[in-house]
């Protein structure tokens, strides 16, 4: 029989390992194949500065004279570049693989921020009601008026018209991360805020407040670990969502400088040469920027699905 | 013996706002709207006893329950626990203590996120009742083994247990902090019956060797006959009738008191044939006037249609019926 | 005489990634023509989905693994979709527990009770409309030819429950399977329904299927009663006798444990522990573990039901064989 003195943390994993969700995982081929998927994308865009062939934000290395080389295995193409080249002589492996890490790095730190502030604005006016949820949800809603973009290039332009130059260039990742996180958090409070209102009315916070536990303790303790499911849900589809956003800010031109590749830029870039025969250079970008979303995108799905627990 | 009651109910009332939102008010012409739950609810209760109240959906039974416990406030009327009002006793930091709550849904009443020791653990850390996380352990061991678990299903999640076991856990949990009250929102509403045995059998241990109080709510009469000492019944908010249990399962007086005597299917009723008294229970939100049970009262006159009676004393039971003070019953 | 409705070896499963369990085993029962045949047990005993398979209502991926039905002679637990549902309905009604769900909150009641008739019975619009206020009458609905065209939401809970009741009544079936009909309703309301179906079943000669937790509902309505433990049925036999000199240790059991109105006891009855789940049935008699009487043959072999003086009862204190009283 089992060791009484097994670690808990152990015998949690070894329990979630060998679970429900685990299993759907696994018997799912859409969800292994976009996990496989996603994780090579992820794998390539974060480690891009060790294992990337070129250095695309190194502007002394790049030579006009390897400019628009077609992938291999076409004609004039070589494995130096397995991708082609763009028109200034950039690797578009190793331009996309940069692009997809700003991407992550973009998408990853806005939704944390949105999943922090949904959670909060959610918890708080789900479980308080009264004043506290008519002024946070009246506050999403005028905030839902306004489409993700919009309120990235509005807060963008305000900052970008605020700051000097000089700082301009060193606060825009942060910006672009904090604008996405912004618009993003009204999803998540409100899908929070339904779950605490459910729960709020089960006899387990019942019997917390009988004993004269306060409601903040009873939110953060009792209530947030029950809500948290569809968080899970919405953040993996906020993560393609806000990737989306950010590659669409670059392509409008809005996003962070040119000098940085992002997969945005490289697509705005690529596009003028799109029918002059040098395809390769929005093709590709296109083609992982899809890639990534939809494989994150149907994670998500799955994750839904797999948790929703009337189709278990 | 301690006679003093350790719990009194002064003419209580409480009531609901379910207006409609103010738009809509404003919009339909309507005033705001009351469900009154309670109305002028007097009893008191002996320590070590249990007294129930019981009736059907409506009745206020459950809004009394939570107005105990400071889940509400009442509108008018005052609650006295141990001789002190509520308001003083939690100031004192004493009644939540030493008053707890079991609830009626075993799968509700535990969160599904929390393993079963910390659950009862709560009230300990809460009071501060052990000084160490070890101590704590322990207690928690001995509570469990009180309600009849295994000290190993500490580490276990609410899941994974029936909800017979699931009450247990509650009641370890409202026992956790050493309480003389407990309110008991029908405990076994919704366990199965041979389940609901082991509880009732538990619950009546517990408070013979701990000198427990019991506010037992419930609408199963044959529960109630096994568990009370003094019984309440209610309708529409109000009490009907209040007494000695067992004087009142051998002699009701108030005509619902029999109704509903009447109508409960039981064992040893084999084949029986009947005519229920009709009707339904009317919506708390507009009750009839004068007394509420008069439309379905075979007794009813027309000052039952348009005074509602005062509970009076018949022979050591207190009974709210016309009909019964004027001995027409 | 046959019976209306008889059920062979009934065996429902349920195939899941742990491997396919028996939530009933070997299920066997007959209700007689105009006998109101009692379902009781706790839950997950296996009652309501002893109904459900009845009428060919099995939630996937539940199915019937063995076993047969027959209704008035005739084999239905193997007829394809559209044959099963004409007999549900025509041949054989049903009562839910919860009247809001049953009744289609959209449409109107007396459309309700029309569109059924009609379905099942070859009436015209006028015939079953005056039949629909016919019903509603007899149920006791007050004011039955204006309540034709209120809405479900504008009735109580109890008289929903009636309309419910004339639903499944109105295309004449021959069987009626209730389940679980009062257990929503208030005490007083109660009492009226049962003695409702009581009344309309014995008037028209309907069997009736009376699947409940509810042991004094059964004490009162029904003529026989099957209990049910752990997906098998552990006695049957008539009313008063499973009651009163019950031959299975769990009936015992059972009846000493729910407390009555009519006196105080001292301390109710207990079964240690609780109904085995699906997945950890013992072996041989599911009660075994429980039972104060257990000896070596009720953990090797699983017992049919045996005669048992009044009743038969599956255990094996009850074998002819036995030495044991």
């Amino acid at each position: 029989m089992n060791s009484p003195a097994l670690n808990p943390i152990a015998a949690s994993l070894r329990d979630f390992l060998h679970g429900d969700l685990v299993h759907n995982f696994r018997t799912s081929p859409v969800a292994v194949v976009s996990a496989v998927v996603a994780l090579i994308l992820i794998l390539g865009g974060m480690l891009a500065p060790w294992i990337a062939p070129h250095d695309p934000t190194d502007l002394a290395s790049l030579s006009l004279l390897d400019s628009f080389k077609p992938p291999w295995p076409s004609e004039g193409s070589d494995w130096f570049n397995p991708l082609g080249t763009d028109s200034q002589g950039r690797d578009v492996l190793s331009a996309i693989m940069y692009g997809t890490r700003v991407s992550l790095i973009v998408g990853f730190w806005s939704v944390i921020i949105s999943v922090l502030l949904g959670i909060l604005a959610g918890l708080t006016a789900g479980y308080l009601g009264g004043m506290a949820d008519t002024i946070l949800m009246r506050v999403a809603d005028v905030q839902l008026t306004f489409p993700a973009i919009l309120t990235a290039l509005m807060i963008n332009g305000i900052v970008a018209a605020a700051l000097p130059r000089s700082m301009r260039e060193d606060v825009q990742l942060p910006v672009i991360i904090v604008s996405i996180g912004i618009s993003l958090w009204p999803g998540i409070a409100r899908t929070v805020r339904g779950s605490a209102l459910v729960e709020r009315n089960k006899e387990y916070v019942l019997a917390a407040r009988v004993i004269g536990v306060p409601a903040w303790r009873i939110m953060l303790s009792h209530v947030l670990p029950n809500v948290i499911g569809p968080v899970s849900v919405l953040a993996t589809l906020g993560l393609g969502g806000a990737i989306l956003t950010e590659a669409t800010l670059s392509f409008l031109g809005v996003g962070l400088s040119p000098s940085r590749p992002t997969l945005g830029t490289l697509i705005r870039y690529g596009n003028d040469f799109l029918f002059s025969g040098q395809w390769w250079v929005v093709i590709f970008p296109g083609l992982a920027l899809v890639l990534m979303v939809l494989s994150i995108n149907l994670l998500g799905d799955w994750l839904r699905d797999a948790l929703n627990p009337r189709l278990r | 013996m301690a006679d003093a009651p350790i719990l009194e109910f002064n003419g209580i009332t409480h009531e609901f706002d379910v207006s409609l939102p103010p738009l809509q008010r404003l919009l339909a012409g309507e005033q705001r709207r009351y469900l009154r739950a309670v109305n002028d609810v007097t009893f008191s209760i002996t320590a070590g006893t249990t007294l129930s109240l019981v009736g059907e959906s409506g009745c206020g039974k459950s809004t009394i329950a939570r107005l105990c416990v400071g889940l509400h406030t009442p509108k008018r009327g005052e609650i006295r626990f141990e001789g002190m009002t509520l308001a003083e006793a939690r100031k004192l930091g004493r009644v939540r203590r030493q008053m707890n709550m079991i609830f009626q849904d075993p799968y509700a009443s535990l969160n599904p996120r929390w393993r079963v020791s910390d659950i009862i653990a709560e009230p300990i850390k809460r009071f501060a009742l052990e000084k160490n996380a070890s101590s704590v352990r322990r207690r928690v061991e001995l509570l469990l083994s009180q309600v009849g678990l295994a000290p190993s299903d500490g580490d276990k999640f609410p899941h994974e247990f029936s909800g017979g076991q699931r009450q247990r856990v509650s009641i370890a949990r409202a026992l956790s902090s050493e309480p003389v009250f407990l309110v008991c929102d029908e405990p076994t509403s919704a366990l199965d019956v041979s389940v609901q045995a082991q509880i009732l059998n538990l619950m009546r241990d517990l408070q013979r060797r701990l000198g427990l109080t019991y506010l037992f709510i419930s609408h199963n009469l044959a529960v109630v006959r096994h568990m009370s000492d003094r019984l309440g019944v209610m309708y529409l908010g109000r009490i009907v009738e209040l007494g000695e249990a067992e004087t009142i399962f051998r002699r009701p007086l108030h005509p619902y008191t029999r109704l509903l005597l009447d109508a409960i299917p039981d064992l040893d009723h084999i084949g029986r044939a009947r005519t229920p008294v009709g009707g339904d229970v009317p919506s708390p939100i507009a009750p009839p006037p004068g007394c509420a049970f008069h439309p379905r009262c075979p007794l009813a006159n027309d000052r039952c249609r348009v005074e509602a009676p005062a509970l009076l004393d018949a022979d050591g039971t207190q009974v709210a019926c016309h009909a019964v003070a004027e001995g027409r019953a | 005489m046959t019976p209306l409705l008889d059920v062979r070896d009934l065996i429902v499963e349920f195939p899941t990634r742990h491997g396919v369990l028996r939530a009933l085993d070997h299920i066997s029962f007959s209700i007689a023509q105009g006998e109101i045949l009692g379902v009781v047990g706790e839950s997950g005993a296996g009652k309501s989905l002893t109904g459900a398979a009845i009428v060919g209502l099995l939630t996937p991926p539940g199915r019937i693994g063995g076993g047969s039905i027959h209704l008035d002679g005739e084999r239905i637990d193997n007829l394809p979709a559209e044959p099963l549902r004409r007999i549900r309905g025509r041949r054989i009604g049903m009562i839910f527990q919860d009247p809001l769900t049953t009744l289609n909150p959209l449409l109107r009641i007396g459309r309700q009770l029309t569109e059924t008739m009609r379905t099942h019975l070859d009436l015209t619009e006028v015939a079953a409309r005056e039949r629909a206020a016919e019903w509603l009458e007899r149920v006791g609905i007050p004011d039955p030819r204006r309540r034709l065209d209120a809405w479900p939401h504008e009735f109580s809970g109890g008289q929903r429950q009636r309309v419910v009741i004339a639903l499944a009544l109105c295309a004449e079936p021959e069987l009626v399977i209730a389940d679980e009909p009062t257990t929503a309703l208030d005490v007083s309301v109660q009492a009226q329904i049962i003695t409702l179906l009581k009344t309309l079943t014995r008037e028209s000669g309907v069997s009736v299927m009376l699947v409940t937790h509810d042991m004094g509902v059964i004490a009162e309505t029904a003529d026989r009663v099957a209990v049910m433990y752990a997906g098998r049925i552990a006695e049957i036999g008539p009313v008063a006798q499973v009651i009163r000199h019950p031959a299975h240790p769990y009936t015992d059991g059972l009846m000493g444990s729910i407390p009555t109105v009519e006196h105080r006891a001292e301390r109710l009855r207990q079964i240690d522990g609780s109904m085995p789940r699906l997945d950890a049935i013992p072996s041989g008699c599911a009660f075994h573990q429980r039972c104060g009487f257990a000896f070596d043959r009720c953990s090797d072999e699983q017992p049919g039901l045996m005669e048992a003086g009044a009743t038969r009862a599956a255990c094996w204190l009850r074998a002819p064989e036995a030495a044991h009283g």
